[in-house]
C-alpha cells in the first residue's frame, strides 16, 4: 500500500488502550485491533468500524491486560516529611504566606457564598416525592414577527386538551395565582395570599397534610386549604377542619390543614381554594374568554409524568394541541412545553413567574466574575511562589539528589499549597458569615430568597473549592521546581534560570491590575446611570409627591380620609404609578382598520394632569363630576399616539375618534410627550383614560397626594393613623414618588453593589500581590541599591528606578482595561437602555486614579525603605 | 493445579499454532480456527487463551519485524514449547486410548 488509508481508529481510543494496557502487551495488541480495524472498514464502512474499534478496546479490559497502579504516591514517611517542610516554609515566610493566605480567603469567600446561594436554589422544592418527575408546561407566546418569548403561565383550555390527549401522565394540577383576598373569621378580618387549586394539588406536590383528607380537600365548591400557620393566626389552633370562614363575601368550608410550606418552595401561599370554584362561577357567567387560547395569563398548569416517560415524548402530543388552540388566533402564536421543576427557580428568565425566580445568566455572570477574581489571587500564589524559588532551589536539588522523583517534588510543592488554601478557608469561611447580611441585603430578591445557612454538603463543596484553588495555584510553581536538574542547582544555584519567567509574571500583574481597573470602571459607569436616571427630566413633576395604594379600598373613602390631613394639598387618583416599572397595553387603531399598535394606557382622574405637571397642547382634561364611563369620558393621547393616527397638529386630533382594544373612544385631549416607563424602554403610545369608582377594585389603583410639608416623617405618620381609621386589616403602603422611582432601579443598584464588592476585592487582592512582588525585588536588590548609593545615587533616583519597571505594567493594564470596559458597557451591556448617560472622563479615570494611588503607596514605601537603608550595614556583610 | 490438563479450546489453539509454523500470530490464529472448526472465535477469547498458556509455559512468543500494515505494529508470534508439544501429544495419546476401547458397533450412525 503506497497511500496508507487517511480513516485512522479514533484516537483517544489508541490512547486509551496504551494508557491501561501493560506495556509489554500494548504493541501487538494495538495492531491486532488496527488489523480488524482495517478489514471492517472495508467491510462495514468507516463508521461502523470505529464503533467496533471502540468497543473492541472497551472489551479488552481484563485482569491479565491491565496495569498495576504504582503506589508510590502513598508512602506516608514522604507525605508527612512533605507535610512538616511545607508546614515550616509556610511558618517562616510570615509575609508571603499572610499575602497568599489572606489574598486567597478574601477571593475565596465569593466563591463560598456564590456555592451557598446556588446551592440553595438548586435545594428548592425537592421536598416533593418524584421531584425529578414533576414538570411545569410553559408558553412561548409570539405576536406577530416578534420574537416568542416565554411565560410560566398557561391557558386553562391547555391544561383541558393535555389531560384529554396526552398519554404518559400520572398526575396533573392546575394553579391560579394572585388570589389574595380578605379572610373573615367571626369579627377578625386578616389579609391573607392564596392560590385556586384543583385537586391535582395533592396528587403532584407532597405537601404535609396535619388535618382533613387530601383526596377531597379541593374537590368540591368553596373549600379552602390553610397551612398552619395561617390557622393559627386565624383560629388561634390547626384543629379546625369542618369551619366555615368568610373569603371576600362568600363563605367557604376549611377542608385541610397543611404544614407552613418551607422557604425552600416556589409555591409560597397561605391558603389554597379549590379551583372549581372560580371555574364554575366563570362558567355559569358564560365568560367566553375563559376556555380561550389566549387567556394565558393567570393559570399554571404542573404535571407528574409517569415512571419512564420522558419530556420529550409529550413534545409531539403538545405541538398538536398548540396546533389546534392557534387556528383559534390571529396575530399570535402560543405553543406549549414542558419545563422540569427544578429549572423553576433557577432557570431562565420567563414573565410571569409565580415565586422567587433568578435569571440562570446572571448566575453565569457571577460566577465568571467570582473565578476570575479567584484565578487572581491563584496568580499571586504562583507569582510569588515562583519568585521566591531562589531560595528553595537548594532545598529541592538535595531531595533530587537523595532520589526524589519528579513526582515527589510536585506533590510537595502541591501540597503546600493545598495547605494554605485550606488555611485560607478556615478564614474565608470567617469572612463568609461576616458577608453574609450584607450580601442578602444587597437586593429585595436575596432576601426573599436564601438564608445562606450552608447544610452539610455545601462545606464539602466549600472544601473541594478549597483544594482546587490550592491545585491551581499550586500547579505551576509545582512543574517548574519538579523540573529543576538536581546537579546544576547544586554546583551553582545562581545558575538557575529565574528570570526566564520575567515576562509571565509580567503579565501575570497586568492581568490582575487589568481586572481591577476594569470592574472600577464598569462600577463609574454603572452608578453613573444609575444618577442619571433618578434625576433624569421625566417631562413631569415628581416632587412632593407621595402615593398610596388603594388595596382595595374604594377610591373616595381614601381620597376624602387624606385630604384632610394637614400638609396634602391637592389629591389625584391614577391605576398605577409611571416611570417605576410597571405598565398596562391594549392596542390602538385607528382609521385604517389593519393598521394597530401597542398603546401603553393609565387610567387617571380629572386632577392627575394638574398635579404631576403634564402640559396639555390642546383640548381639556377629564371633566370632574358625576359617574361616566371609562368610554364616555374619552381619551387623553400623547404625541407619539398623535403621530401614530397620521396627524401633526394636536387641534386635529381632538374630536376624533380611536379604537382602543376595538372598542372606539374620542379624543379629548393631547399632551405633550413625558416619560411613562423606566429609562430603558423609549416613550412610546400613550393615553389617559378615564378613572371611574366603577373599576374593579382588584386591578389596584393609587392615590396621589400633592404634599408641602416641611416635616415629611411627621406627614407619613398623619396619613398612617388617617389610614388606620378607614382601613383596619391591610398595613398603610405609601412612598414618595421619588423613593418609588428609585426602587425601580433597585436592580442596578444591586447589581453595581456586587461589581463594587468584587471591584473592592479584586484592587485588595492586586495590591497584595504587588506589596509581594515589590518586597521581593526590592531585598533581592538590596546589594545593588547600596553600591548605586555609596556611587552617589540619590533616594529620589533610587525610588524611581526601583518602581518605573512597576508603573510601566500597570499603565499597561490602564490601557488595555479602559477602552474594554468602556466598549463592553457601550456595545453589550447598556445597549438595550434608550435613555442613557453620558460617560465622561471623570468616570473613566476617577476610580484608575485611586488604584494607581494604592499601586504608589504599596510600590512607594518599599522603594523608600530600601533607598533609606545605610549601604554600609548591607555590604558589610560581604 | 489446573495447569497439567487442556482445556478443549486451549488445545484447539495450541494445534492451530503447531499447524501455523511459523505464522502463528493472533490475527491469522482466529482466522484459521474460524476456517477449520466453523465456530466463530473472538479475537478478546483467543487472545486471553495464548496468554494463558504462555502463562502455564506452553507456548512461547517474541515480537516480529515491523510492517507498513497493522498501523506499524509488530506482531507477537507464538511458537510451542517443549511442554507444550508434550501436553498435545499426552492429550491426542489420551484420546486414542478411549477411541481405541470403543466397540465399532456403538457408534454407527445408521438408525436402529
Amino acid at each position: 500500500m503506497e497511500n496508507p488509508n487517511p480513516i485512522q481508529p479514533p484516537r483517544w481510543a489508541q490512547r486509551f488502550l496504551r494508557w491501561y494496557c501493560r506495556p509489554e502487551l500494548a504493541e501487538d495488541l494495538e495492531g491486532d485491533l488496527h488489523e480488524y480495524f482495517e478489514r471492517n472498514l472495508a467491510r462495514r464502512g468507516p463508521k461502523t468500524a470505529r464503533l467496533i474499534y471502540i468497543l473492541d478496546v472497551i472489551k479488552f479490559m481484563r485482569s491479565y491486560t491491565i496495569r498495576k497502579p504504582k503506589l508510590a504516591m502513598f508512602n506516608f514517611t514522604i507525605l508527612h516529611n512533605h507535610y512538616k517542610t511545607s508546614a515550616r516554609t509556610i511558618y517562616r515566610n510570615k509575609l508571603f504566606s499572610g499575602i497568599n493566605v489572606v489574598g486567597l480567603a478574601i477571593s475565596m469567600s465569593v466563591g463560598l457564598l456564590l456555592i451557598a446561594f446556588l446551592a440553595e436554589l438548586k435545594s428548592y422544592d425537592q421536598f416533593h416525592h418524584d421531584y425529578d418527575r414533576i414538570y411545569r408546561v410553559i408558553n412561548m407566546h409570539q405576536r406577530l414577527e416578534e420574537d416568542p418569548s416565554p411565560y410560566a403561565s398557561t391557558s386553562i383550555l391547555a391544561a383541558r386538551k393535555i389531560r384529554e390527549q396526552a398519554t404518559g401522565i400520572e398526575a396533573q394540577a392546575v394553579l391560579r395565582a394572585y388570589w389574595d383576598k380578605d379572610v373573615k373569621v367571626g369579627d377578625k378580618t386578616m389579609p391573607l395570599e392564596g392560590i385556586l387549586a384543583d385537586e391535582g394539588f395533592f396528587t403532584v406536590f407532597t405537601w404535609n397534610v396535619l388535618a382533613g383528607n387530601p383526596a377531597t380537600a379541593l374537590k368540591d365548591l368553596n373549600s379552602l386549604v390553610l397551612t398552619a400557620k395561617s390557622a393559627e393566626k386565624l383560629f388561634g389552633t390547626t384543629d379546625v377542619v369542618g369551619k366555615q370562614v368568610v373569603v371576600d363575601t362568600a363563605n367557604f368550608t376549611v377542608t385541610a390543614v397543611i404544614e407552613t410550606p418551607p422557604l425552600q418552595s416556589h409555591l409560597r401561599f397561605d391558603m389554597v381554594g379549590s379551583f372549581v370554584t372560580l371555574d364554575n362561577r366563570q362558567l355559569a357567567r358564560k365568560d367566553r374568554n375563559w376556555m380561550k387560547w389566549d387567556q394565558m395569563w393567570q393559570n399554571y398548569i404542573y404535571l407528574k409524568l409517569q415512571p419512564g416517560t420522558g419530556a420529550a415524548a409529550l413534545e409531539p402530543v403538545f405541538a398538536r394541541i398548540s396546533e389546534e388552540g392557534n387556528q383559534s388566533l390571529e396575530n399570535e402564536r402560543i405553543t406549549i412545553h414542558l419545563q422540569p421543576l427544578r429549572e423553576v427557580v433557577l432557570g431562565p428568565d420567563m414573565s410571569n413567574q409565580i415565586g422567587p425566580n433568578f435569571d440562570e445568566r446572571l448566575t453565569w455572570i457571577l460566577g465568571g466574575l467570582s473565578v476570575i477574581v479567584i484565578l487572581s489571587a491563584c496568580f499571586n500564589y504562583t507569582n510569588l511562589s515562583i519568585a521566591r524559588a531562589l531560595r528553595r532551589t537548594r532545598e529541592v536539588g538535595v531531595r533530587k539528589a537523595i532520589g526524589a522523583t519528579r513526582s515527589q517534588v510536585m506533590s510537595q510543592f502541591l501540597l503546600e499549597s493545598v495547605l494554605i488554601s485550606l488555611v485560607a478557608l478556615l478564614l474565608s469561611l470567617g469572612l463568609f458569615i461576616f458577608l453574609r447580611p450584607g450580601f442578602i441585603s444587597l437586593d429585595r430578591i436575596f432576601n426573599d430568597l436564601v438564608t445562606l445557612k450552608p447544610s452539610g454538603s455545601t462545606y464539602l463543596y466549600f472544601t473541594l473549592l478549597a483544594i482546587f484553588v490550592g491545585l491551581v495555584a499550586g500547579i505551576l510553581p509545582a512543574l517548574f521546581f519538579s523540573k529543576l536538574n538536581s546537579a546544576n542547582i547544586l554546583k551553582d544555584p545562581s545558575r538557575v534560570k529565574l528570570f526566564g519567567h520575567l515576562g509571565f509574571r509580567k503579565a501575570l500583574i497586568v492581568f490582575q491590575y487589568t481586572l481591577s481597573l476594569g470592574l472600577i470602571v464598569a462600577v463609574s459607569i454603572g452608578y453613573r446611570q444609575y444618577s442619571y436616571s433618578l434625576a433624569f427630566n421625566l417631562g413631569f413633576r415628581t416632587e412632593n409627591i407621595y402615593n398610596v395604594e388603594l388595596q382595595q379600598n374604594k377610591s373616595e373613602v381614601v381620597m376624602q380620609a387624606l385630604a384632610k390631613v394637614p400638609g396634602v394639598v391637592d389629591v389625584s387618583r391614577s391605576m398605577y404609578v409611571p416611570c417605576t416599572g410597571m405598565s398596562w397595553t391594549g392596542n390602538i387603531r385607528y382609521k385604517n382598520p389593519v393598521d394597530s399598535a401597542t398603546l401603553y394606557y393609565n387610567y387617571v382622574d380629572s386632577s392627575y394632569l394638574r398635579i404631576h405637571h403634564i402640559e396639555l397642547l390642546a383640548g381639556t382634561t377629564f371633566k370632574p363630576g358625576p359617574k361616566t364611563s371609562v368610554r364616555d369620558a374619552g381619551v387623553i393621547i400623547n404625541q407619539k399616539a398623535l403621530h401614530f393616527m397620521g396627524l401633526q397638529d394636536p387641534h386635529d386630533a381632538v374630536g376624533e375618534e380611536i379604537r382602543i382594544d376595538g372598542e372606539a373612544v374620542t379624543v379629548i385631549g393631547v399632551v405633550r410627550d413625558f416619560h411613562h416607563n423606566t429609562l430603558q424602554n423609549p416613550i412610546n403610545n400613550f393615553a389617559f383614560r378615564y378613572y371611574t369608582p366603577d373599576l374593579p377594585a382588584r386591578w389596584g389603583g393609587v392615590v396621589n397626594l400633592k404634599v408641602n410639608t416641611d416635616n415629611p416623617q411627621l406627614l407619613v405618620n398623619d396619613l398612617e393613623s388617617a389610614w388606620k381609621q378607614i382601613d383596619t386589616v391591610h398595613p398603610f403602603k405609601g412612598m414618595f414618588y421619588e423613593e418609588k422611582i428609585q426602587k425601580a432601579y433597585d436592580q442596578l443598584a444591586g447589581m453595581m453593589k456586587i461589581i463594587g464588592f468584587l471591584a473592592l476585592l479584586a484592587i485588595s487582592i492586586a495590591s497584595l500581590g504587588l506589596l509581594g512582588m515589590v518586597v521581593f525585588t526590592t531585598e533581592t536588590r538590596l546589594k545593588e541599591i547600596s553600591i548605586r548609593k555609596v556611587m552617589g545615587a540619590s533616594e529620589i533616583n533610587l525610588v524611581v528606578l526601583m518602581s518605573r519597571g512597576f508603573m510601566m505594567l500597570l499603565g499597561v493594564a490602564c490601557v488595555l482595561a479602559i477602552p474594554v470596559t468602556y466598549w463592553l458597557f457601550d456595545r453589550v451591556f447598556f445597549s438595550g437602555i434608550t435613555y442613557r448617560a453620558p460617560v465622561g472622563l471623570m468616570d473613566l479615570f476617577g476610580g484608575t486614579l485611586v488604584v494607581f494611588g494604592l499601586a504608589l503607596l504599596a510600590v512607594g514605601s518599599q522603594t523608600l525603605r530600601v533607598a533609606r537603608v545605610n549601604p554600609a550595614t548591607t555590604l558589610r556583610n560581604e | 493445579m489446573k495447569g497439567s490438563h487442556l482445556g478443549e479450546f486451549e488445545e484447539l489453539v495450541l494445534l492451530t499454532v503447531a499447524a501455523l509454523l511459523n505464522d502463528a500470530y493472533s490475527v491469522a490464529i482466529c482466522d484459521e480456527l474460524e476456517r477449520y472448526t466453523g465456530r466463530t472465535a473472538k479475537l478478546g477469547v483467543v487472545h486471553a487463551v495464548l496468554n494463558r498458556l504462555e502463562e502455564k509455559g506452553l507456548l512461547k512468543s517474541k515480537l516480529g519485524e515491523a510492517t507498513r500494515v497493522r498501523g506499524g505494529k509488530r506482531k507477537r508470534y507464538y511458537v510451542l514449547t517443549v511442554p507444550g508439544k508434550t501436553a498435545l501429544v499426552r492429550s491426542r495419546e489420551a484420546r486414542e486410548t478411549l477411541w481405541r476401547r470403543i466397540p465399532e458397533f456403538s457408534l454407527k450412525l445408521s438408525k436402529g
